[in-house]
């Protein structure tokens, strides 16, 4: 049941994605920005991890939770230090996917050539 | 309706010679490869889950980190935009896409050396999904606390 | 001679006297593949990168020109080139390889008839005897100047168009060959208010409407009096918006009409709405609707090349896209 669920939620959060691009005629960056902010409002209430819970990697995978996770890290944070706190925070739970993100990223460009 | 040749109404005119988008296709193709996608993701979360160490609250780091690693090497092997150009968002809203956008702009740049090129165009695309995270990260952040403050 | 409001008729005998075209593998598998003198089957045409790629497509197509008509580079007076990139590097380097007096031009996909165009008259008005003109475009060097990197997986629309991989170069001169320059119309640069730069075929067809007609006004010609006419770019959709538009305006060039972008590839290769391009008005026009003028099947053509005057950064600052087109009339001096 689980993986039925990854599927449908991690589908239906990018058949919104098609949406705006289709109907809204926004480009890729737009939509892909429109999401992430998305992802963080729904981290309000606890809405975004009940998600989670449901839906596992449905809804871990889809850019959404990038938004999620910043904020997420960032509410820890401040629940210690305050304001301060949330600068402290944003990044802690995003840390692996940036990181993994810059460094693939860098040897696949050292590695291949682009093909066209 | 008027007449083509009005310049005025141009772009309503000729709207109908431009080709129909299905929404159903585009949007099935979508879910279906997006779904897919997190499908993986779910097996990989699995898998850590099991032979790991790694708990339900931070199996999302090994997991997205394997799906970037995945998506990385599809780009620099060519055949992560073609994935793109028939899944649309199914392939560009997943986690994978944003290591498309690094990975592709990293490699397109290349010709002009590993600083200017790889490293300085690197968040090309995707600096605009960190810029406006953290931008309404610090927004929700702030209104949360200080509701959270104001009642105690 | 001035021909009309802004035509001119070359009344000396100008001559198409030799053409030289190159491209990448897609264009060798489409319908005029094998009109085209030289093909490559990897898109970075044995170069360490795609701008490395370009300069020898264009490089070759100049090469393959003149050594048709056993010519060296000393012998030509000027070298008219342009492509898409920035500052035109393409063409300036291959003038600085020749070191032939060098108009470096640009046009965008329209470059190929505004070179050829010029190139006439200056061999029509005896300021040289012979003129050899180049432009090139490469789909790859084109998707990351003027869209996103070529390994990103955003899709883009059906109504977008190709770049299409190539160059096409041809020498203009006094000296008696099969196909004859007669007339040239200069375009008016026409904004609809078109923004979506993946719809360059619905921007371009008003730009090419304008030159068309003036060009018939000028010369008092009808749509009948060509075999074909030869739009650059407009691809599926631009094309059938041109014929309405001529429809609407009382030119009936429905029979005659082709477009470059729809002949350099077939259907079902995956180039969305169709090729576009300055090499892909250069390419068609100087292999295979050259080779019919030659041969005498076609006897009068009119090439028309579009082009889209635009930069990423004034689109991003949601302005129009302005667009031109530049008309050249070839006719076959006889054929078997």
């Amino acid at each position: 049941m689980e993986f039925l669920w990854a599927f449908v939620i991690g589908g239906l959060i990018c058949v919104i994605g098609q949406l705006m691009l289709d109907l809204f005629k926004l480009t890729p960056a737009h939509v892909i920005v429109s999401l992430v902010v998305i992802g963080a409002f729904l981290d309000s209430f606890g809405l975004y991890d009940k998600l989670i819970k449901f839906a596992g990697a449905g809804a871990t995978v889809p850019i959404t939770s990038f938004g999620h996770s910043l904020l997420h890290g960032a509410m820890a944070e401040a629940n210690q230090h305050g304001y301060i706190g949330l600068a402290m925070g944003t990044f802690t739970l995003t840390s692996a996917g940036i990181t993994s993100a810059i460094l693939f990223g860098f040897i696949v460009a050292l590695i291949f050539k682009p093909k066209g | 309706m008027g007449s083509i040749n009005d310049p005025k109404q141009y772009k309503k005119n000729i709207k109908a010679f431009h080709p129909k988008t299905n929404y159903f296709v585009s949007c099935l193709k979508a879910f279906i490869v997006g779904g897919f996608i997190c499908l993986i993701g779910e097996c990989i979360e699995k898998f850590y889950l099991a032979f790991t160490d790694f708990n339900q609250n931070t199996v999302g780091n090994p997991t997205v980190a394997t799906l970037i690693l995945i998506s990385s090497l599809l780009t620099g092997f060519g055949v992560y935009d073609k994935f793109g150009q028939f899944a649309g968002a199914g392939t560009l809203v997943p986690v994978t896409g944003f290591a498309n956008s690094i990975t592709s702009a990293a490699l397109e740049h290349k010709s002009e050396g590993v600083v200017l090129g790889i490293a300085t165009n690197l968040f090309k695309l995707a600096g605009a999904v960190i810029v406006f995270g953290v931008v309404s990260a610090a927004v929700f952040g702030i209104i949360r606390l200080t509701i959270n403050n104001l009642l105690g | 001679m001035k021909l009309g409001k802004q035509s001119w008729r070359f009344s000396n005998a100008v001559y198409l006297a030799s053409t030289g075209t190159t491209a990448g593998p897609l264009e060798k598998q489409g319908p005029i593949g094998t009109e085209i003198d030289k093909t490559y089957d990897k898109l970075h045409c044995g170069e360490k990168n795609w701008e490395a790629a370009e300069r020898t497509l264009m490089r070759e197509a100049v090469d393959i020109c003149l050594k048709n008509v056993n010519k060296k580079p000393e012998d030509v007076d000027f070298f008219m080139a342009g492509d898409l990139l920035n500052q035109v590097v393409t063409a300036n380097s291959i003038a600085k390889e020749h070191q032939i007096p060098h108009l470096g031009m640009f046009g965008a996909c329209s470059t190929s008839m505004q070179t050829l165009a010029l190139a006439a008259q200056f061999v029509d008005s005896g300021f040289a005897d012979s003129v050899l003109t180049a432009v090139s475009s490469h789909n790859a060097t084109a998707e990351r100047q003027f869209r996103y990197p070529t390994e990103y997986g955003g899709p883009r629309p059906k109504t977008a168009t190709f770049t299409v991989t190539g160059a096409g170069a041809s020498l203009v001169s006094k000296k008696e060959s099969p196909i004859r320059i007669t007339e040239a119309t200069v375009g008016r640069v026409i904004d609809w208010g078109i923004k979506d730069v993946n719809d360059m075929g619905s921007a371009m067809a008003p730009a090419a409407a304008d030159t068309i007609t003036h060009h018939l006004e000028d010369t008092g010609r009808e749509p009948s009096d060509y075999d074909m006419i030869l739009t650059g770019d407009l691809s599926s959709v631009g094309s059938p918006i041109l014929r309405e538009i001529m429809w609407d305006r009382g030119i009936d060039i429905n029979g005659v009409h082709q477009d470059c972008g729809l002949m350099i590839y077939s259907p079902n290769q995956p180039v969305f709405a169709g090729g576009s391009g300055a090499a892909c008005s250069a390419v068609v026009t100087y292999s295979y609707v050259a080779n019919q003028l030659k041969r005498g099947k076609l006897k009068r053509v009119l090439v028309v090349a579009t082009g889209c005057l635009h930069n990423p950064i004034i689109i991003q600052q949601k302005e129009s896209i302005p667009c031109i087109a530049h008309a050249v009339v070839l006719e076959s001096i006889g054929g078997e």
